[in-house]
């Protein structure tokens, strides 16, 4: 049989639908059954909603001061109180999950790309293993929150200098899981078939070790965007992330920090959702790691 | 003595898997008897191993089910508390296992390791035990067990290692001894050496050996009985001579056909069996060969067959036993691709 | 087929398609400072031909250096020392690059059909990537020549968009073959490739390597530890212990006519799955010495029973005993 009528053509791209289509249903039916994984999308899918609908809910801005109604508890009018400024705390919480959220997956993508090129090359190449290693020790040397401060001292209070800040102090972290897991890849025999079929190192990096290296290379990049957000947070707080008055979780809790005693309020509910991220995108990334490791598929012993 | 060695009735064994439940054992009967080596055969996911397995209760009592009776010496092991199978294994019931390296613990020496187990079921001292292990190194025929004891796993060669394994699996005096592929790592001139050694002991201590193996060359080499499986059943059982002269399953046939000899025609081409093993979640309705045998009527694939017991003692779960018998008879039995 | 019937006129009368001499391998041994500390003797001074449709089985047991002297021919271990001579060229002087247009012509087969198939890619994906390597055809040129070579190999052709852990080991070892096979090799080396299968298996992807070698006018290198199967599928037969070739001859002859002890052991201790061919053991005692520090002279003496004072010194070197039949032995 020779593949020349399109019929034949018709048949075989056929095929490929429903195989795909196959493999689609397999992947929805362990997603169900996944709990962890069910309830970390969950609460990520509401966090997302949560941020972006709040502030178009919200009849106040974040930035709106009201100074007659400062440090307001809880009403049906300000649903989680008003901050020292007299600002709605919902629509600032809200706001405020979107720039947190918004630095965690900037981080997220950033330190996947970087870490994973990093991983990959070192894992190939001894002499760029040894250069590149030593100096992510050397980075990994620092706390991170040390280094991250130190960086935003020298490029300044910027919502895009704390991912650089973060970024840099977290793609060690994600170079090592991809170069460990990229160095066993390297020592299977299929990578030894394509050396024996004479492919070039572009080949074998990007089209074998690659998509080899993705799914511990996606689950590790859930806890790094969970880590970017407490960091966030963190440089907020000690006053070197995002600068006042824009909202983030982390300045927020600055703010409150003051009027502790008073006005249970504002530490509560940024903290709450700080907390509650974490949770989601830890659930998630577990969910994740079950999902995609071929060993939770209970194989059937001899 | 009453009671043979050890009576497997009707043996079933299934997990619970994301799948739903699988039977990987179903309905296995056999016996072995003092000085026997009863050879278990077939392929991969046969469910010899798993078989093996049961009878030590080894695998995850959570996700597995029992069913049938495992007499040992009259006494039913599936029964048996937990704390009663500890006093078993290792002391009544040896196992050794193919890969001899992961089955030693590499942070240990091996003097320890087979002292250990002395030390739990007889009873002795740290001291005589590391005597009894010197002296169990030397009947397995490693040369100066004196100082091969305080050596670790990784420093001594697989053959050594195996040797090793059945130091510890025979420190105890076993009545029965499961062998699971213990060659099956080794190069043939330490085979050689191995089955060697399991044979001697088990004529010198009286055993019952259990081996399982893949290899029908190791079974005519060292069993009495052999009971060849496939896809959790016995298929055919049978005193080693009469099996390998006239086997009256197609399965066992066309694996004995299969086999390059070393004595054969090499012009001829290969025998072989049609298709693949079928998994065990999508076992055949009626024979569960039926799909890959040549002999297979509409009866087969409908009805299953049960295993039955010929005049001269060997048993054939096939509805055709009697069509098939001597091996010259249909040489084109199993048909070549 | 026919030619197995007089192996030993026609081999010299074959076209001999590769040439291997004095193939030798050392690896260092680092000192954790980076100070080579000595060498790992894995191959010494192994010559052999390949023939055009004929096989050379390699037989030995583990750590013979069996498999590293299928990997040195395809340079995929770069070889210490020797040559390899294919079409006139001794290509181990070649540059990497310039080497590369005859990795088309060799090709190799691994043993572990598990482990030599990316799990990630599709089995189409898998038999095309030679040809794409290779810039050989088109894409629909390259489809359609996937799909004849699982059908050619035994995969139904609607298999094509399955991944490798959808199919069982023999299956997978085909989707191997068929990717050797993609870009019309001449020299295949087929590093145990039935070791890992079920006996039933086995013979069927016995039955398909002599199969396709007619058809597509193959050499094989055949490295396997079980004599039994290179025994079917080999013309000729050499037989390797601690890196040394000790004796190679036409397959009959080897087995009607073992003449070095090692040889005579191995064949004594194969398990005949027959009963009526029991025969005497010859047991050799102890293990293989460590290729670090091989025994001098001749490698194998310290487990010879026939071992005389001169094996002890003198390393004996490969001699014609007979046609074909050449032996590394004092005795003889």
């Amino acid at each position: 049989m020779v593949i020349t009528n399109d019929a034949q053509v018709n048949e075989l791209s056929l095929l490929e639908k429903n195989v795909k289509k196959e493999r689609r249903k397999l992947l929805v039916k362990r997603f169900v059954s996944n709990k962890t994984l069910v309830t970390g999308t969950a609460m990520l899918v509401f966090l997302t909603l949560f941020s972006f609908a709040g502030p178009l809910i919200s009849q106040f801005s974040p930035l709106d001061i009201d100074p007659a109604n400062r440090l307001q508890g809880p009403t049906a009018e300000h649903w989680f109180g008003t901050d020292n400024f007299g600002r709605d705390l919902f629509s600032r919480v809200a706001s405020g999950a979107q720039v947190s959220m918004g630095v965690g997956l900037s981080v997220a993508v950033l330190t996947a790309i970087i870490g994973m090129v990093i991983g990959l090359y070192a894992a190939y190449y001894s002499i760029l293993d040894h250069v590149l290693m030593r100096f992510s020790d050397a980075l990994m040397a620092f706390p991170d929150i040390l280094l991250a401060i130190a960086i935003m001292a020298v490029l300044g209070p910027q919502p895009v200098n704390v991912v650089i800040a973060v970024t840099l102090a977290k793609i060690p972290v994600v170079a090592r899981i991809v170069r460990s897991s990229a160095l066993v890849i390297k020592e299977q025999t299929y990578i030894e078939a394509m050396r024996a079929q004479g492919a070039s190192s572009w080949r074998i990096i990007w089209r074998h070790i690659l998509p080899n290296t993705v799914s511990p290379l996606i689950v590790q990049v859930t806890y790094v965007f969970a880590i970017a957000i407490i960091l966030e947070a963190a440089l907020s707080f000690l006053g070197a992330g995002v600068p006042a008055p824009d909202p983030s979780w982390g300045n927020i809790l600055f703010d409150g920090k003051i009027v502790i005693y008073n006005a249970w309020w504002m530490t509560v509910f940024p903290g709450a959702f700080i907390v509650l991220a974490v949770l989601a995108l830890n659930l998630f990334g577990d969910g994740l790691r079950d999902l995609l490791d071929p060993h939770s598929n209970k194989a059937i012993k001899e | 003595m009453s009671h043979p060695l050890l009576e497997v009735k009707e043996l079933k064994t299934r997990f619970s898997t994301e799948k739903g439940t699988i039977t990987a054992v179903d309905g296995v009967t056999f016996n072995v008897d003092y000085g026997e080596t009863l050879g278990v055969v077939g392929e991969s996911g046969c469910g010899k191993s798993v078989t093996a397995e049961s009878i030590m209760r080894l695998l995850n009592e959570k996700s597995t089910k029992y069913g049938g009776e495992i007499l040992y010496k009259g006494r039913d092991l599936l029964s048996l508390p937990e704390s009663k199978m500890l006093d078993i294994r290792g002391n009544e019931i040896s196992m050794i296992f193919q890969d001899a390296m992961t089955s030693l613990n590499p942070v240990f020496t091996i003097g320890d390791q087979i002292a250990e187990s002395i030390v739990v079921h007889q009873k002795l001292s740290k001291k005589e035990a590391m005597k009894k292990a010197v002296e169990m190194l030397r009947v397995t025929g490693i040369p100066s067990p004196e100082k091969r004891i305080h050596e670790y796993p990784h420093e001594i060669s697989g053959g050594m290692r195996q040797r090793v394994m059945i130091a510890m699996a025979l420190s105890c005096q076993p009545s029965l001894l499961i062998a699971d592929e213990p060659t099956t790592a080794l190069d043939v001139t330490i085979q050689a050496q191995i089955l060697e050694v399991i044979n001697e002991l088990k004529e010198e201590l009286n055993m019952g050996v259990i081996m399982i193996t893949h290899d029908l060359g190791v079974v005519a080499e060292v069993c009495t009985r052999v009971a060849v499986m496939y896809l959790g059943q016995v298929i055919e059982e049978a005193d080693v001579d009469t099996l390998f002269d006239s086997p009256r399953h197609p399965y066992t046939r066309g694996l004995l056909q299969s086999i390059p000899k070393i004595n054969g025609d090499r012009e001829q081409k290969l025998h072989t069996i049609k298709g693949v093993v079928p998994a065990l979640d999508n076992v055949p309705k009626g024979c569960r060969f039926a799909p890959r045998c040549s002999f297979a009527t509409e009866k087969c694939l409908e009805e299953a067959p049960v295993l039955d017991e010929l005049p001269n003692g060997q048993k054939v779960r096939c509805w055709h036993h009697a069509r098939i018998k001597e091996r010259e008879d249909v040489p084109d039995a199993i048909e070549a691709t | 087929m026919l030619l197995k019937q007089h192996d030993k006129e026609s081999l010299q009368r074959d076209n001999s398609v590769l040439q291997v001499r004095n193939l030798k391998k050392y690896f260092p041994i680092a000192s954790p400072f980076g100070r080579v500390s000595g060498h790992v003797k894995a191959v010494e001074s192994v010559s052999f031909d390949l023939f055009e449709s004929r096989t050379l089985g390699l037989v030995g047991e583990s750590g013979c250096g069996k498999s590293t002297t299928g990997r040195s021919i395809l340079r995929l271990i770069e070889p210490s020392d020797g040559s390899v001579i294919y079409k006139g060229e001794d290509v181990l002087k070649l540059k990497q690059k310039q080497f590369q247009k005859y990795r088309r012509e060799m090709q190799m087969v691994f043993q572990d059909p598990h482990s030599s198939l990316n799990p990630k890619k599709r089995i189409g994906e898998l038999i095309e990537e030679p040809m794409e390597i290779h810039k050989i055809g088109t894409k629909s040129e390259r489809m359609e020549r996937a799909m004849d070579l699982l059908r050619r190999t035994g995969i139904r052709e609607d298999q094509y968009f399955r991944f490798p852990h959808e199919f069982s080991g023999g299956q997978r070892q085909r989707i191997g073959i068929a990717r050797a096979l993609a870009v019309d090799p001449s020299v295949i080396v087929l590093d145990e490739p039935v070791s890992a299968l079920d006996v039933s298996i086995q013979s069927q992807v016995l039955n398909l390597l002599e199969e396709i070698q007619d058809e597509f006018k193959l050499s094989y290198l055949f490295i396997s530890h079980d004599l039994s199967v290179v025994r079917h599928i080999a013309d000729e037969i050499g037989v390797m212990y601690l890196g040394h070739m000790v004796e190679k001859a036409p397959t009959d002859d080897l087995f009607a006519n073992p003449l070095h002890p090692y040889t005579q052991a191995l064949l004594s201790a194969i398990p005949i799955p027959d009963r009526k061919q029991r025969r005497e053991r010859i047991i050799i005692k102890g293990d293989v010495p460590s290729p670090i520090d091989p025994p001098k002279g001749c490698v194998f003496h310290t487990r010879c029973p026939f071992a005389m004072e001169q094996c002890k010194t003198v390393t004996p070197v490969m001699q014609q005993h007979s046609t074909g039949h050449e032996v590394a032995c004092h005795l003889y």
